[in-house]
C-alpha cells in the first residue's frame, strides 16, 4: 500500500513538471493569435491581434440566446430546461454565482427599458428589473404574447425591440419550402402558400401590453423561412436580420442539382426588413453566385430562371449556403477598434444540410457597416469553436456559437448551445 | 511444427463455427446489397442521419442503436414509407425536423436501405426483405 502511494505521489509530480513546462511554451507561442489563458479546457479561439478571449462559463447547457444588463448579469435562455428551469441568471457575469428561474424552454432573451423579455416556443414573457437592474419576480412574469405556432421545426421565437416601445417576434415557417407534404420528394410546392399567413416572417407586437394573441400583431416582414439572429439597429432606427436559407436541393431535385450545388446553394441571407418587405420564402431563394432570386424548383424553376422572383426584396449580403445565422449583434461599444462601431457581428450555429460536402461555419463573423449598410466584405471575427478541422467538417463539433451580447464594459460575449459555454471575448491591443 | 500447426487452425475454426452457429442474425448481408442499400442511403438519408449515421443535434436522430432501428421491422419500414411527425425521443433530445414519406422509393430501395442502416453505425440485425416492405405497404393501403 505504501509503495503504491509513493508512486502514485511521483506519477503526480512529474505530471506537474510535464504541464508548468508545457504551460512556460504556450506563453511564448501566442503572441499572433490569441489563445485561451491556461486553465481553461479551450484548446483554443483565434481572434483578430489585440483580442483576447476568456472562458467565462462552462457546460450549462443549450444556451441559445444571452443577454448583459447594465450592472453586468448575464441572462441565458435555454432551449432545453435543467431542473425544470429554462432561463439562467449569472450574477455580476460570474458563473460560480448561476441562479436559474422560467419554467419554459426557449431561444429568445432581450434587456429594454428596465424589464427583461424572454421567450418560449410559442409567448414572450417580460420581467421588471428593479432599481439594481435585478429581476423583481422571477416567479411571476406578466405575458406579452401567448399562442404563436410551434410545430417543433424552425421554432424559436428570436425577439428584438426598437426605440418606440415594440417588439418583433421571428416566425418561423414550419417547413422546408412549403410543399405539401414538408421535405418529401416529390411533394409539389403549394401556391399560395398557406405558412405565410401565420408564419413565415416577422411580426410586430407592442412591447408593453400584456395578453396579445398572434391577433393583435402586425406582419412587418415576410417571406422569410426562418431567422433565428434579427436585431434591431438604433443607429439605423431599421430592422435586420439573418434568414436561414432552405434545405435539400440535391435530394429533392437530383437533375437540377449536384451534391456540390446543394452544399452552395442558397445563399445565407442578411436582410433589411423594412414595414412590407418581402423576401421570397418559399418561391424564391438567393443564389449568391448568381446574385440573383432565383425560382425554387417546386414552384417551376431550373436553377436559372427568375420568373416571379425577379421582384422580391434582395439580401443586403449573402453568405455561404446552410450555416445557419443564429445571432446578430450590431456593436455599440467604445472598446474595440473604430472600425467595430456599429459593425455587426453575427454568430453562425454551423451547418448540416451540406453532408455529404465538409460542414462549414461554426464561427462568428464581423461585418462593417455605413449608414446602416455593409460597406466592406464580411470577415471571420471568432474561430476555433469547432474543436479542429476534422470535427468542423463531420460537424461533430465541440461548441456551435449561437448568441451574442455586448458587456458594459464593451466586450463581447458569445454563447454555444451544444455544451453551454460562454466566452467573453476583449480588446487590450493599441 | 509442422505437427502442430494443424491443430491450432482446427481449433480456430471450430471456435469461429461455433461463435457464428450461435449468432445466426450476426452474419452480415451480402456485399451487393450492402452497396445497394448505401446508395440509397446515401441518396435520401445522408443529408439528415448523416455519413456516420449519428444525426444531427436537436435536429434530426441518430440511427446508432436505436429501438427503431433494431426494434420490430414492421415499426421501421412504416417510419420510412409514411414519415414521421409525432416527435420521438432518444437520450432526453426531441428533434426539430420531421421525418418525410419516401412514397418515391421501390420495396426494394426500402428494404436495401434498411437492411444497410441495420448493418451499419454499429448496427448488427437481421436483413429486411422486399416481402415484408410489400407487407407493410398493401397493409396502409386497406
Ligand atoms: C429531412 C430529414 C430526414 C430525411 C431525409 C430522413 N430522415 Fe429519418 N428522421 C428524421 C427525423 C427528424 C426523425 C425524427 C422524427 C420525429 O421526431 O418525429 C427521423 C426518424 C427516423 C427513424 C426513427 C428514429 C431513429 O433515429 O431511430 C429512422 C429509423 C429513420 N428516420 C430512418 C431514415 C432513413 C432510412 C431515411 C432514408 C430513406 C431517412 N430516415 C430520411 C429526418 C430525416
Amino acid at each position: 500500500m505504501k509503495t503504491i502511494k509513493w508512486y502514485l505521489s511521483c506519477l503526480v509530480f512529474t505530471c506537474m513538471i510535464v504541464v508548468s513546462a508545457c504551460a512556460e511554451e504556450n506563453k511564448n507561442i501566442s503572441d499572433t493569435t490569441a489563445i485561451l489563458p491556461a486553465g481553461s479546457v479551450n484548446p483554443g479561439l483565434t481572434l483578430p491581434d489585440g483580442f483576447t478571449a476568456t472562458t467565462v462559463a462552462e457546460n450549462l447547457g443549450s444556451v441559445r440566446h444571452i443577454a448583459v444588463s447594465s450592472n453586468g448579469d448575464i441572462y441565458a435562455k435555454l432551449e432545453k430546461l435543467k431542473d425544470g428551469k429554462g432561463i439562467l441568471l449569472l450574477k455580476g457575469g460570474n458563473a460560480t454565482a448561476v441562479s436559474s428561474f422560467g419554467n419554459y424552454p426557449g431561444t429568445g432573451i432581450s434587456i429594454k427599458d428596465g424589464y427583461l423579455y424572454a421567450s418560449s416556443n410559442s409567448a414572450v414573457y417580460r420581467y421588471k428589473l428593479n432599481a439594481n437592474n435585478e429581476v423583481e419576480n422571477p416567479g411571476k412574469p406578466e405575458t406579452i404574447i401567448k399562442g404563436l405556432t410551434d410545430r417543433g421545426q424552425h421554432n424559436s421565437k428570436s425577439i428584438t425591440l426598437d426605440d418606440a416601445g415594440n417588439i418583433y417576434v421571428n416566425i418561423g415557417a414550419p417547413s422546408n419550402s412549403c410543399q405539401v407534404q414538408d421535405r418529401a420528394v416529390g411533394s409539389k410546392g403549394q401556391d399560395p402558400c398557406p405558412i405565410l399567413e401565420y408564419a413565415g416572417g416577422i411580426w410586430q407586437f407592442k412591447a408593453g401590453t400584456p395578453g396579445q394573441e398572434f391577433k393583435d400583431g402586425v406582419r412587418y416582414a415576410t417571406g422569410i423561412r426562418n431567422s433565428v439572429a434579427l436585431s434591431w439597429n438604433s443607429s439605423a432606427n431599421e430592422l435586420y436580420v439573418l434568414q436561414h436559407g432552405r434545405d435539400d436541393l440535391h435530394r429533392m431535385f437530383d437533375d437540377l442539382y449536384t451534391t456540390k450545388d446543394n452544399a452552395e446553394l442558397p445563399a445565407e441571407e442578411f436582410l433589411l426588413a423594412k414595414k412590407g418587405s418581402n423576401f421570397g420564402w418559399p418561391y424564391c431563394y438567393y443564389d449568391g453566385k448568381q446574385q440573383k432570386k432565383i425560382l425554387a424548383p417546386e414552384y417551376g424553376g431550373d436553377a436559372k430562371t427568375q420568373g416571379r422572383c425577379e421582384s422580391v426584396d434582395k439580401p443586403i449580403m449573402a453568405f455561404p449556403a446552410h450555416l445557419a445565422p443564429n445571432a446578430l449583434l450590431f456593436y455599440t461599444g467604445s472598446q474595440f477598434p473604430e472600425k467595430y462601431k456599429n459593425g455587426a457581428f453575427i454568430a453562425f450555429h454551423g451547418s448540416w444540410n451540406r453532408a455529404p460536402e465538409p460542414q462549414a461555419g461554426f464561427f462568428v463573423v464581423f461585418v462593417p457597416m455605413k449608414d446602416g449598410k455593409p460597406s466592406g466584405e464580411w470577415e471571420v471575427f471568432a474561430d476555433g469553436f469547432a474543436g479542429s478541422d476534422e470535427k468542423k467538417a463531420s460537424g461533430r463539433v465541440d461548441y456551435r456559437p449561437c448568441g451574442l451580447a455586448q458587456a458594459p464594459d464593451g466586450a463581447l460575449y458569445v454563447s454555444d448551445d451544444n455544451k453551454g459555454n460562454i466566452w467573453k471575448i476583449t480588446y487590450n491591443g493599441k | 511444427m509442422r505437427r502442430r500447426l494443424i491443430p491450432v487452425n482446427v481449433v480456430i475454426a471450430a471456435l469461429l463455427f461455433i461463435l457464428l452457429s450461435l449468432e445466426p442474425d450476426q452474419t452480415k448481408p451480402p456485399a451487393a446489397v450492402m452497396e445497394r442499400g448505401k446508395t440509397v442511403y446515401t441518396k435520401e438519408c445522408l443529408t439528415c442521419h448523416q455519413a456516420d449515421g449519428l444525426g444531427v443535434q436537436r435536429m434530426n436522430p441518430p440511427l446508432a442503436k436505436t429501438e427503431w432501428v433494431l426494434g420490430p421491422k414492421a415499426r421501421l419500414i412504416k417510419i420510412v414509407v409514411n414519415g414521421l411527425t409525432d416527435p420521438i425521443e432518444i437520450d432526453g433530445d426531441t428533434f426539430h425536423n420531421p421525418m418525410p414519406p419516401h412514397p418515391h422509393l421501390t420495396d426494394q430501395q426500402v428494404a436495401d436501405v434498411l437492411t444497410y442502416v441495420r448493418n451499419s453505425f454499429g448496427n448488427k440485425a437481421s436483413a429486411v426483405t422486399i416481402r415484408e416492405v410489400k407487407k407493410v405497404r398493401a397493409e396502409k393501403k386497406s
